[in-house]
C-alpha cells in the first residue's frame, strides 16, 4: 500500500435524491432500487424486507442499505467470477427507509445459489446512515437453507450471535430480517 | 488463508462512535466487526460503468433546469479515483448530491429557511475515464445549520459515493473545500483521524479552472486496492 485510502464520511440524512432518486420521486433516474429482477430472470422469488434498529430501539428513517448478491445458480455479475453470470441479473439493490409508512426496506428479488462448496445461499450487505461516518457490512442468510450449518462465515460467528445474520420466513415469499445496531441481538457486522 | 493487502484502513477512518458527533452514540455498533477472510462475495461487486450515465448527469448546472441557470458561483470538480496501490481506477461510477448556493437541499426533509432554487437539483453522476479521471460542473455549496450542538454549521460540502472494482472497495464520503472556517468546528470532519483529514479537502486548481467560466477544484479520491486471491472454499 503506498497510497493512504480516503476517509468515509457519513452519508447524512439527505442521500435519496443522489443514491435512491426514483424511489422517493425526485425528478432523476436511479441506477438500481429495490426491484432487483426483472420478469425474465430466472430463480425463486422473494421478498426480503426488515427494519434498522438503533441502540434505543428507535425504528430508523433514514437508513440505506445495498444488497449484493449472486444469481440463482451461485453466479455473481462480475468478471472476478469465472463462471459468467445469467447475463439479466445485475445482482445490485437498493433501497432507503425513509419512503415505506413502517419505516422498512424491501427488495424484491431471487433467492441466490451457493457461490462456492463453502458457503450457504446469502446476501451480502452494506449499510449506512445518518450517524454512521463509515458503512458497516453484513449478510443475510435464509432460515431454511440446510446448508447453513457448514458455512464457513456462520461458522465463524460465535454461536450465540448467528441467529442476528438469518432471516425468516414469515409467510407467502417473503423473509423478515431486522437489524440492530446494539442491544442483546446487536447485528454481526463484518470487517472484510 | 488470503492476502490482505487490500484489507481497510482502520486507522485512517474514523470510528463507528465519535461522541461529539451526537448521532453516532445509538447508530454505532458497540461490538467490534467479526474479521472474515474474502471471498468471492467480497471480490466481486456491482458493476456500474459507461453505460449507467446519460445526457447531462455529470453537469449539475444542466441537470435540473426547468426555466433557467441555478443561482451560484459555478465550479468544476475533477481528479482521479486510485486505488491504495496508485493504480488508476477506469470505468468506475461516482455519485454526488450536494446543497445549493444557499446551503438548502432538494430534501423533503431538509426545512432549513434559506431557498430553494428551481433550476438545482444537486444530485450528479459520472464515470471515470481511462486514466480514472472523473468531471463534474456545478455550482458551490451553502453552508447549512444542522442540530447537533448549539449554533452547529456544516462545512460546505459535497456527498460522494464510489463503488470500485469490488464489493469492499465501495466508499461513501464527503468533500470539503480548502480554507473553509467551518472544518476546525465541524464534529463530521473532526471525526476522522488527523492524519488522513486533509484528504477530505479539494485543492483550488487553476489548470482546472475554464477560463471566465468556473472556477476548478481537485479531489483525488483513494479506494482500496483490488484483491484477487479469494479464500479456497
Ligand atoms: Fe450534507
Amino acid at each position: 500500500m503506498n497510497l493512504r485510502q480516503t476517509p468515509s464520511q457519513t452519508v447524512g440524512p439527505y442521500f435519496a435524491y443522489g443514491l435512491s432518486p426514483e424511489q422517493y420521486g425526485y425528478d432523476f433516474g436511479s441506477i438500481t432500487g429495490g426491484d432487483m429482477a426483472p420478469p425474465e430472470v430466472e430463480g425463486q422469488r422473494i421478498r426480503v424486507e426488515g427494519r434498522v434498529f438503533d441502540g434505543a430501539g428507535a425504528v430508523v428513517p433514514d437508513a440505506l442499505i445495498e444488497i449484493w448478491q449472486a444469481d440463482a445458480e451461485g453466479r455473481y455479475a462480475h468478471p472476478a467470477d469465472p463462471r459468467g453470470s445469467n447475463a439479466t441479473f445485475k445482482g445490485f439493490g437498493r433501497f432507503g427507509t425513509g419512503t415505506d409508512r413502517q419505516s422498512r426496506f424491501i427488495f424484491d428479488t431471487i433467492k441466490p445459489g451457493s457461490v462456492d462448496a463453502g458457503q450457504a445461499p446469502h446476501l451480502n450487505v452494506i449499510l449506512t446512515m445518518r450517524g454512521m461516518l463509515l458503512h458497516a457490512f453484513t449478510r443475510i442468510y435464509f432460515a431454511d437453507e440446510a446448508a447453513n450449518a457448514m458455512d464457513k462465515v456462520l461458522n465463524v460467528v460465535p454461536a450465540e450471535r448467528r441467529h442476528t445474520l438469518i432471516a425468516q420466513p414469515v409467510g407467502g415469499n417473503v423473509y423478515r430480517f431486522d437489524i440492530h445496531m446494539q442491544g442483546v441481538d446487536e447485528t454481526v457486522f463484518f470487517d472484510v | 488463508m488470503t492476502d490482505t493487502s487490500n484489507a481497510r484502513d482502520w486507522a485512517g477512518q474514523p470510528p463507528y462512535l465519535a461522541p461529539d458527533y451526537k448521532s453516532t452514540l445509538l447508530r454505532s455498533p458497540s461490538k467490534p466487526p467479526i474479521k472474515l477472510p474474502q471471498t468471492i462475495s467480497e471480490i466481486t461487486g456491482p458493476v456500474y460503468g459507461h453505460e449507467s450515465v446519460t445526457g447531462n448527469d455529470a453537469d449539475l448546472t444542466l441537470n435540473g433546469r426547468r426555466n433557467g441557470e441555478p443561482l451560484g458561483e459555478r465550479i468544476i470538480v475533477t481528479g482521479r479515483v486510485l486505488g491504495d496501490d496508485g493504480t488508476p481506477l477506469p470505468n468506475t461510477l461516482l455519485e454526488i448530491w450536494q446543497a445549493n448556493a444557499c446551503g438548502r437541499y432538494v430534501h423533503k426533509a431538509d426545512q432549513h429557511d434559506a431557498p430553494l432554487d428551481p433550476n438545482f437539483l444537486g444530485g450528479g453522476r459520472c464515470v471515470t475515464d481511462a486514466n480514472g479521471v472523473y468531471r463534474f460542473m456545478t455550482v458551490k455549496p451553502g453552508a447549512y445549520p444542522w442540530g447537533n450542538h448549539i449554533n452547529a454549521w456544516r462545512p460546505q460540502h459535497i456527498h460522494f459515493s464510489l463503488f470500485g472494482p469490488s464489493f469492499v472497495t465501495r466508499l461513501v464520503t464527503q468533500m470539503y473545500f480548502p480554507g473553509d472556517p467551518l472544518l476546525p468546528l465541524d464534529p463530521i470532519f473532526l471525526a476522522t483521524p488527523a492524519a488522513t483529514r486533509s484528504l477530505l479537502i479539494a485543492e483550488f486548481s487553476l489548470d482546472a479552472t475554464e477560463s471566465g467560466y468556473a472556477l476548478g477544484y481537485k479531489f483525488d479520491i483513494v479506494l482500496r486496492g483490488r484483491n484477487a486471491t479469494p479464500m479456497e472454499a
